[in-house]
C-alpha cells in the first residue's frame, strides 16, 4: 500500500498549553482550558465560558521577538508562534532549501483590530493602519514573513473546517509533486464579533460544554493555532527525516442542507468520512480512534453521531471531543485536533470525552470517557462548519 | 495527467459583460469613485426564499454560478471552488456596527450568519443540492488564483471531472471608503476606482465544446522586481513555451507605485506582443483579476482584443497562449496562463 | 391588539426582509413557519430578539419560540401578557 503524506513536525498553542508537550500533558491528565474570559472585555463575560490562551499579545510578540510598534493581529501572533514551533520541531533550517509553501487558514482573521478600531478609522485617519490587517489574508502573509517562505503562499475559510482544508490541500500538492513541503494549519483568535455571532445563534453554553451528553447545552469558544510540517517522500529520503505520523486520508464535502445547521441523517459529514476512507485505502474497522468534530451544540453532536453510526455500524470505534478541554477554536480546530491525533498515534492512547455523563438517547453510542492505553495505528479527526463545509482526515502511523 | 478544459466563461463587473455578448464593445473607462458593478435582475435566477438574506456579494456569485453552469452544460459540478478576497464585507459591517452601536445588545443573527467567508460557495452548493468538495481561498489578491490552482489539480489527478470554479468580492459601504482613504494617504496609491465583481467559470477533463485550456497556475508571495522577468521564464520554459510564444499579456495595473513589476516586463521581453490592461475599466479589488481571466478566455474564443483594453497598438492574427499576471502592492503575484483548444 | 398585530407584522416584513410581502398579505391566522409564511429557524433567532428588543421579552432557549410563533394571533396574545415595555 502507498503511504500517505509524512507529517515531520507540528506545533501548537491553545487554552491547555503553549507548545506541544503542555498540550499532550494536559490531554493525558484531561487539564481543562475552559474558564472566564479575561484578555477580552465583554458584556458576556459572566454568562460564558472560553478556552482563552493565556498569555497577552504583548507575551506572544516580545517571545516572537517582534519590533516594538509592529501591528500583528491575535491570529497572527498565535499562527506564527505555532508555525514557528513547527518548523523548528522538523528540524527545518533553510527553508529554501525545497520548494516550500504554506497553507494557513482562519475566520477571524484581523477581526480583533477591527472591532476595536473601526469607528475611529472615520475620523482619525492615523488609526486605519489597523486595517491593514482585517483581510483573511493577512495573517498568513504575517506567517509567512516570519518563515520566510516566499513561494506558494494562501489561506482558506471553510468555517470551522478551514485547517482540515489545509491539511487537505497541503497533502494533496506535494502527492502531485507540485511542492516538496508545505507547512499547514490554522488559527483564530477569540473575538468580540465571533462571541456575540455564536450568541447570537443560542449555541453558546453558560458552562463548561459536554460535548456528546445529552443534556449537552452548547459549545465553548476558544482560540488556538496549530500547524504542521508535510514533506515529500524524496525529502525524506534524502534528509533522511524523522516522521511523526502520516496523513494517509482526507476528504471534503458539502451538507447543502442548511447555511448553519446540519441535516439530520449527517450527509456531508457521513460523505466526508466515507470518501477519506477511500483515499486512505482503509475500512472502517480499520480506525482506532475518532477525534470527533463534537462540539457540543444539540444539532452537530447529534447530526455527527447518526453519521459515525452510518458508517461504522455496530463496531463505532472510540471517540472522543477534545473540545470540553479546548473549546471551539474554529478555523484553528482541525489543526490543534491533527496535532492531537498525532499524539494519539505516538502515545498509542485515546483522550477521555470529559465532562460526559449521559449518552444521546436517540443512538445510544457513548464516547470514550476514560484515558486509555491501546493500539492505535489509525486516527480519524472530524471537523464540520457553517455553510455544510464538512472534512475529514484519516493520520497513520505508517 | 488530464488537461483542464473551460467550458464557460460568465462575469458580472461593472460594465455590461452578463446580458451584453459584445465583448466590451460599448465598455468604458470608470470616472466615479467607485466602480460597482452593473447588476442583473437577480430575480429571474434566485427564488425569494434565498434572496432575501442575500448581499451583492452572494447574489453575484450565486447568479454568475448559475450561468457558468449552463452555458457548460454542467447540472451538478464535481466541486465548487469560490474566491474571495474580502468576503461577504457588507455584512461583516452591518454585524460590526449592530454590535458597536448597542454595546453588545439586542444583535440579531442574521448578517453574521452572511459574514461568513464561505457563504457564496455555500449558497451554490445550497441551491443546487451538490454535497460534492466545497472550497473557499481568501488570500488577497491570489484568492482567485488558488481556486484556479485547486480546479486545475483536482482535474489533472482525476478527483474531479467537473469543476465551478470563480471569484466575487462586493464593494459594502465602509471598508471601501476607509480603503479609499488609505490610498489617498500613500506617495503613490492605486489610482484605479476600488470596485466590485464576480466570474465564474466552468472546467471539465471532457475537451468536447471547450474553447480554451487552462495550462498553468503559480502563485507566489513575494519576488523583487529584479527577479520578476526570470521567475517569468521559469514558468513559461516549464510550460515548453518562450516569451514569442506568448500572443497577448493581461496586467493588473492599477497606477500604484507597484506598477513596476509590470512595466519591466512590458517594456522589456514583452515589446512586441499586445498588451492588455484591465483594472481602469473593472476597477481594482482582491478578485479583481477574475475579469482579466473573463476577458483571456473571450480573447482565446473570439480571437479579438476589445479596443479598450488594449494598451499598445499591436494586434495579431492569432492568438494561442494568453498569459496574465497580476500582484498586489508587490506581494500575492501569479502567472495564469491560458490556450487555445 | 389589532394595532399590535398591524405593527408585528410591518416588523416582521422588514426585519426578515420578505420583500415580496405586503401587511395585507398576512392574515392573523397564517402560520408563521412552514407553508404559511415560509420563515424557518434563523427567523426564530430574529423573532426572538424583536421579543426582547421592542418589548422587553426574554426567551432563553429556541424552542420556546415554537409554541409563540404560531401566528400573528397567537404571538400578539403572548406579547400583550408578558410584555415588560
Amino acid at each position: 500500500m502507498k503511504r500517505g503524506v509524512a507529517i515531520t513536525g507540528m506545533g501548537i498553542i491553545s487554552a491547555i498549553g503553549t507548545n506541544v508537550e503542555e498540550n499532550m500533558t494536559a490531554l493525558l491528565f484531561s487539564k481543562t482550558g475552559i474558564g472566564e474570559i479575561s484578555n477580552i472585555t465583554t458584556r458576556h463575560q459572566k454568562d460564558i465560558k472560553v478556552g482563552e490562551v493565556a498569555n497577552t499579545n504583548s507575551q506572544i510578540a516580545k517571545s516572537l521577538q517582534l519590533p516594538e510598534n509592529t501591528i500583528f493581529s491575535r491570529s497572527a501572533l498565535l499562527g506564527s508562534l505555532a508555525a514557528k514551533q513547527a518548523l523548528e520541531n522538523a528540524q527545518i533550517e533553510r527553508i529554501s532549501e525545497y520548494r516550500t509553501g504554506l497553507v494557513s487558514s482562519t475566520t477571524v482573521g484581523g477581526m480583533d483590530l477591527t472591532e476595536k478600531h473601526y469607528k475611529t478609522f472615520q475620523s482619525n485617519p492615523e488609526t486605519l493602519k489597523y486595517l491593514k490587517s482585517h483581510p483573511a489574508g493577512d495573517s498568513t502573509q504575517k506567517i509567512a514573513e516570519q518563515l520566510g517562505i516566499t513561494e506558494f503562499v494562501t489561506t482558506i475559510s471553510t468555517a470551522c473546517s478551514s485547517a482540515a482544508n489545509a491539511i487537505m490541500l497541503g497533502a494533496r500538492l506535494i502527492k502531485a509533486g507540485k511542492l516538496d513541503r508545505v507547512i499547514v494549519g490554522g488559527t483564530d483568535c477569540l473575538s468580540k464579533f465571533t462571541i456575540n455571532g455564536f450568541k447570537t445563534l443560542m449555541i453558546l453554553s453558560n458552562e463548561n460544554c459536554t460535548p456528546f451528553d445529552a443534556n449537552r447545552k452548547g459549545l465553548n469558544l476558544g482560540e488556538a493555532a496549530a500547524y504542521l510540517v508535510l514533506e515529500s517522500e524524496a525529502v525524506i529520503k534524502k534528509a533522511n527525516k524523522k516522521v511523526l505520523g502520516y496523513v494517509s486520508g482526507y476528504a471534503n464535502a458539502n451538507d447543502a442542507f442548511h447555511q448553519t445547521a446540519s441535516s439530520a441523517e449527517g450527509e456531508g459529514a457521513f460523505l466526508a468520512m466515507q470518501k477519506a476512507l477511500k483515499v486512505a485505502n482503509l475500512q472502517p474497522e480499520e480506525i482506532d480512534y475518532i477525534n470527533a468534530h463534537g462540539t457540543a451544540t444539540l444539532n452537530n453532536d447529534l447530526s455527527e453521531s447518526v453519521a459515525i453510526k452510518r458508517i461504522f455500524g455496530d463496531a463505532v470505534p472510540d471517540f472522543s471531543s477534545t473540545k470540553a478541554l479546548t473549546g471551539h477554536t474554529l478555523a484553528a480546530a482541525g489543526a490543534i485536533e491533527a496535532v492531537y491525533s498525532i499524539v494519539s498515534l505516538q502515545e498509542q492512547c485515546v483522550f477521555p470525552n470529559v465532562n460526559f455523563k449521559q449518552p444521546i438517547p436517540e443512538l445510544n453510542i457513548p464516547p470514550a470517557v476514560k484515558f486509555q492505553k491501546k493500539k492505535v495505528r489509525h486516527v480519524m479527526s472530524n471537523s464540520f462548519g457553517f455553510g455544510g463545509n464538512c472534512s475529514s482526515l484519516i493520520f497513520s502511523s505508517e | 495527467m488530464k488537461t483542464c478544459f473551460i467550458h464557460s466563461a460568465i462575469c458580472i463587473s461593472a460594465q455590461e459583460t452578463f446580458y451584453n455578448n459584445d465583448f466590451l464593445k460599448e465598455a468604458s473607462e470608470v470616472t466615479t469613485e467607485f466602480a460597482s458593478a452593473i447588476h442583473p435582475v437577480y430575480k429571474d435566477y434566485i427564488p425569494p426564499a434565498a434572496i432575501r438574506r442575500m448581499a451583492p456579494g452572494v447574489k453575484m456569485g450565486v447568479v454568475a454560478a448559475k450561468q457558468s453552469l449552463n452555458e457548460a452544460n454542467i447540472n451538478i459540478p464535481e466541486a465548487i471552488i469560490v474566491g474571495t478576497g474580502m468576503g461577504c464585507i457588507e455584512d461583516s459591517e452591518k454585524f460590526l456596527n449592530a454590535l458597536i452601536d448597542n454595546d453588545e445588545e439586542f444583535l440579531a443573527p442574521t448578517s453574521f450568519i452572511q459574514s461568513t467567508h464561505n457563504t457564496v460557495g455555500a449558497q451554490i452548493a445550497l441551491g443546487l443540492q451538490c454535497k460534492a468538495y466545497n472550497m473557499t481561498y481568501v488570500h488577497g489578491a491570489v484568492s482567485f488564483e488558488s481556486g484556479l490552482l485547486d480546479a486545475q489539480l483536482l482535474i489533472q489527478t482525476s478527483e474531479a471531472k467537473t469543476v465551478l470554479v470563480g471569484g466575487v468580492d462586493e464593494l459594502g459601504k465602509e471598508f471601501s471608503v476607509f480603503f479609499n482613504k488609505i490610498e489617498k494617504q500613500q506617495p503613490q496609491g492605486i489610482q484605479v476606482p476600488f470596485g466590485e465583481g464576480a466570474g465564474f467559470f466552468g472546467m471539465s477533463s471532457e475537451k468536447a465544446g471547450a474553447f480554451a485550456i487552462l495550462k498553468d497556475v503559480q502563485v507566489f508571495e513575494t519576488v523583487s522586481v529584479a527577479d520578476i522577468t526570470s521567475k517569468l521564464k521559469a514558468f513559461l520554459t516549464n510550460n515548453g513555451l518562450l516569451f514569442q510564444d506568448i500572443d497577448a499579456i493581461l496586467m493588473g495595473e492599477n497606477g500604484d507605485a507597484y506598477d513596476v513589476y509590470y512595466h519591466e516586463m512590458q517594456a522589456s521581453v514583452f515589446l512586441k506582443t499586445p498588451q492588455i490592461s484591465y483594472k481602469k475599466v473593472s476597477g481594482e479589488f482582491y478578485t479583481a483579476s477574475v475579469f482579466g481571466f473573463w476577458a483571456g478566455c473571450h480573447l482565446l474564443k473570439r480571437q479579438e482584443i476589445p479596443k479598450i483594453l488594449l494598451k499598445n497598438s499591436i494586434e495579431k492574427k492569432n492568438y494561442q497562449h494568453v498569459l496574465l499576471y497580476n500582484q498586489y502592492k508587490g506581494k500575492e503575484h501569479s502567472f495564469t496562463l491560458l490556450s487555445r483548444c | 391588539m389589532e394595532t399590535l398585530r398591524q405593527e408585528l407584522k410591518e416588523n416582521i416584513i422588514e426585519q426578515l426582509n420578505l420583500e415580496d410581502f405586503t401587511v395585507d398579505d398576512i392574515a392573523d391566522d397564517d402560520r408563521l413557519f412552514g407553508d404559511g409564511l415560509g420563515l424557518d429557524s434563523i427567523d426564530a433567532l430574529e423573532l426572538i430578539v424583536m421579543l426582547d428588543k421592542n418589548y422587553g421579552i426574554k426567551l432563553t432557549d429556541p424552542k420556546e419560540g415554537k409554541e409563540i410563533f404560531v401566528s400573528i394571533a397567537v404571538l400578539a396574545e403572548y406579547i400583550a401578557t408578558h410584555r415588560t415595555k
